[in-house]
């Protein structure tokens, strides 16, 4: 009977794990030492990985960074005893054409008569900076920041562009007078109905008024404007990042509408939002680009200019928002029911309970997909090539098709992924860093 | 299942039943599909009740309560709250949600704000109070259920009896006049259903009016002044709870009392 009986008369105090557990002898007996067979595939892989290592270092350290051509490089490799296909790289194309990769043909005082204008796109991308800083490390920045980020898509295509201050300033305007009208309409009228009359109101003002009154205010004033810059001298690097950071800033607040749309009670909302998603998924992008550099043409009157990157702007942002929809729908898919009912219980209405309840754990748990989606959107701009763009894929083959560097490939692209790893890589470690900053289940 | 719930007296100076009506459920009806789940439903609910509804699962008790605050939709009969009548208005669906607290047997607190900032969010955004005040309001009813020093934690660092007390604490802070409970203790470990209980009778001796769906008899006997028995969508039986307990008048009443009190 006693058998089973036990009394604790004194509590175990804590004891330190044993020392082959912990430290860098229990990491490497844990992770790469584990048994027989893990043992022998981490000598395997070590070996590979030493010898590709060594194969890319060998290439790579190659003293050609001052080559004016592909020969000359082939002579230098040559003296050193180098011979054969991976003889060494040629970094001379870089150091010559790193220029042009980056900014593409934009006005760079080589030719008579036109400035260096080179400032404004670097101007526009570190002015970027300070207009992320509010959205992207809201707590650690200035509050009143928010300003410049709420003024730069105004800023950013007029240093890029050029042309008067006024027309932007006249975009803008179409902005406030769409959210006075909608303040006032909205005393008076229902809040839907003061909505629909305050957009009619914005979208009268820019067809109608603004582009006359930004004109005859720049023949006023001709002194406050910029060189203007046409859209085929856009080129390289620049373009990529012009294009991506349109269509991500898009593309997430369009994808949020879509999203609550697409769940939404109104069968014709419902529909719609389907509709577009489902086309806009179903369609490769290459088409939608064909589309709107060769088919939009046919629709619009005869005698409209439409800007090529303007057209490219528009298909590569309805594509992301498409896609960005669907990744946001899955995180509203993965929230309990019971957040909706709470919400609901306290009597807050249908968009108070979005913006403050859904939307903001909708995103969080979206964050890996909706970071995914930026990143293959800013990898995809490069297929604007086919349209003629010069993005930096395409300019490679114009690069190609100067005598001196016929033959080059490795070295361009290798430059070229490079660029476009360490964006795409920022953006993956903020989306980590943001992850760990939002989790509040434990601290 | 223990039969008192506390074992302190409970003062019962404030727990008059006026003859205001809060609540009027007239011949209301309602269907998941084909399914009739609730079927003439008749209940007046007068201000300063204390209601326990009982009942097997799937006898439509939740679904009853859901309905008063419109998280479900009946397709018949009337529902009127404090003189509103519950129909597809939502400005009325808004104005009876926010008179009307509601406690989830999931506590559904909002795990992306803190404590505080849970309580203060209706109160700030649906009755437009400054912020200054609704934070004070929070920070006495957070008092109120005994975890003030919480405040500025998540909902995710606290045990589940305290993530109920803060749900009632949230509810508390919107003034509402009246209170639904759904299974609050549910989802809790024995050790905390005490705590949960404890802050309920609380809420009932100051004269709240309160529906709850619970299986806590011992609650039901102590402090309601009605209890409900339902199965199948139905009222089945409906008494003050002594009788109620002692002596049930019909069969399928006296099946669960001996299934649920029997060991």
């Amino acid at each position: 009977m006693s058998d089973v009986s036990f009394v604790r008369t004194e509590m175990l105090p804590q004891q330190s794990p044993p020392a082959s557990s912990v430290g860098f002898v229990g990491w490497m007996r844990e992770n790469l030492f584990s048994g027989v067979a893990n043992s022998i595939l981490t000598v395997v892989s070590g070996v590979f990985i030493i010898y590709t290592l060594w194969f890319i270092i060998g290439w790579a350290w190659s003293p050609t960074w001052n080559a004016q051509s592909l020969n000359e490089c082939r002579a230098i490799l040559h003296d050193l005893g180098r011979e054969g296909h991976w003889a060494g790289a040629c970094w001379g194309v870089i150091n010559d054409r790193w220029e042009q990769l980056l900014f593409g043909f934009y006005p760079n005082g080589t030719e008579a008569g036109v400035a260096d204008m080179r400032w404004r796109p670097i101007l526009a991308f570190v002015l970027l900076g300070f207009a992320l800083a509010p959205v992207l490390y809201a707590e650690k920045v200035p509050a009143k920041m928010i300003y410049l980020t709420m003024a730069y898509p105004f800023i950013m295509p007029w240093l890029l562009w050029g042309g008067s201050i006024w027309g932007p300033i006249m975009v803008a305007a179409g902005f406030v007078i769409g959210y006075i009208g909608y303040r006032v309409l909205s005393q008076l009228a229902g809040s839907l109905i003061a909505l629909i009359l305050s957009v009619v109101l914005a979208v009268a003002w820019w067809l109608f008024a603004a582009g006359g009154i930004a004109g005859m205010l720049a023949d006023l004033t001709p002194a406050l404007g910029l060189e203007p810059v046409e859209s085929r001298k856009f080129g390289g690097f620049m373009l990529s990042i012009t294009i991506g950071v349109v269509a991500i800033g898009l593309s997430l607040p369009i994808g949020i509408v879509l999203a609550l749309g697409r769940q939404s009670d109104l069968l014709i909302v419902k529909s719609l939002c389907v509709g577009f998603i489902e086309f806009i998924r179903g369609v490769p992008l290459i088409t939608l680009l064909f589309v709107a550099s060769t088919l939009l043409n046919i629709f619009m009157p005869p005698g409209t200019d439409f800007d090529i990157i303007m057209r490219v702007f528009i298909m590569v942002t309805l594509f992301a928002s498409a896609y960005m929809a669907e990744v946001i729908r899955g995180g509203l898919a993965a929230l309990p029911k019971g957040q909706y009912e709470g919400a609901d219980s306290l009597g807050l209405n249908y968009w108070q309970a979005q913006r403050l309840i859904i939307m903001p754990q909708a995103l969080k748990i979206s964050i890996p997909g909706i970071v995914s989606t930026f990143i293959g959107v800013f990898k995809d701009t490069t297929l604007v090539s086919v349209i003629g763009l010069f993005d930096p894929l395409n300019l490679t083959n114009a690069i190609r098709a100067d005598s001196d560097w016929n033959g080059i490939v490795w070295e361009l692209y290798g430059f070229i992924a490079l660029l476009f790893f360490v964006f795409c890589y920022g953006m993956s470690r903020y989306s980590m860093y943001l992850e760990r900053k939002l989790r509040t289940d434990h601290h | 299942m223990s039969d008192l719930a506390v074992d302190r007296s409970i003062d019962r100076s404030k727990m008059t039943v006026s003859d205001e009506v809060a609540i009027e459920i007239s011949n209301m009806n309602k269907w998941y599909g084909a399914f009739h789940v609730l079927r003439d439903i008749n209940l007046t609910v007068n201000q300063g009740e204390r209601i326990v509804i009982a009942g097997p699962s799937g006898s439509g008790k939740s679904t009853l309560i859901r309905c008063i605050n419109r998280l479900e939709e009946h397709q018949a009969g009337r529902i009127i709250v404090d003189g509103t009548e519950l129909t597809s208005d939502l400005k009325n669906i808004d104005k009876i949600r926010s008179e009307v607290g509601m406690c989830f047997q999931h506590f559904n607190l909002f795990p992306h704000l803190t404590i505080l900032e849970n309580c203060t969010l209706a109160p700030i955004w649906v009755r437009k109070t400054p912020r200054k005040e609704a934070i004070e309001t929070a920070m006495h009813f957070l008092e109120k259920v005994k975890i003030p020093d919480q405040a500025n934690k998540y909902p995710g660092q606290l045990s589940g009896g305290q993530q109920q007390r803060v749900a009632i604490a949230r509810s508390l802070c919107m003034k509402p006049r009246i209170m639904l409970f759904d299974e609050p203790t549910s989802a809790l470990d024995p050790e905390m259903i005490k705590e949960v209980l404890d802050t309920m009778i609380e809420l009932a001796e100051e004269g709240m009016t309160m529906l709850c769906v619970t299986h806590e008899m011992g609650f039901a006997r102590q402090v309601a002044n009605r209890v409900i028995f339902m199965d199948q969508g139905q009222i089945v039986e409906q008494n003050e709870p002594e009788e109620f307990f002692n002596n049930p008048k019909s069969e399928r009443t006296k099946l669960f009392l001996s299934q649920i009190l029997g060991h």
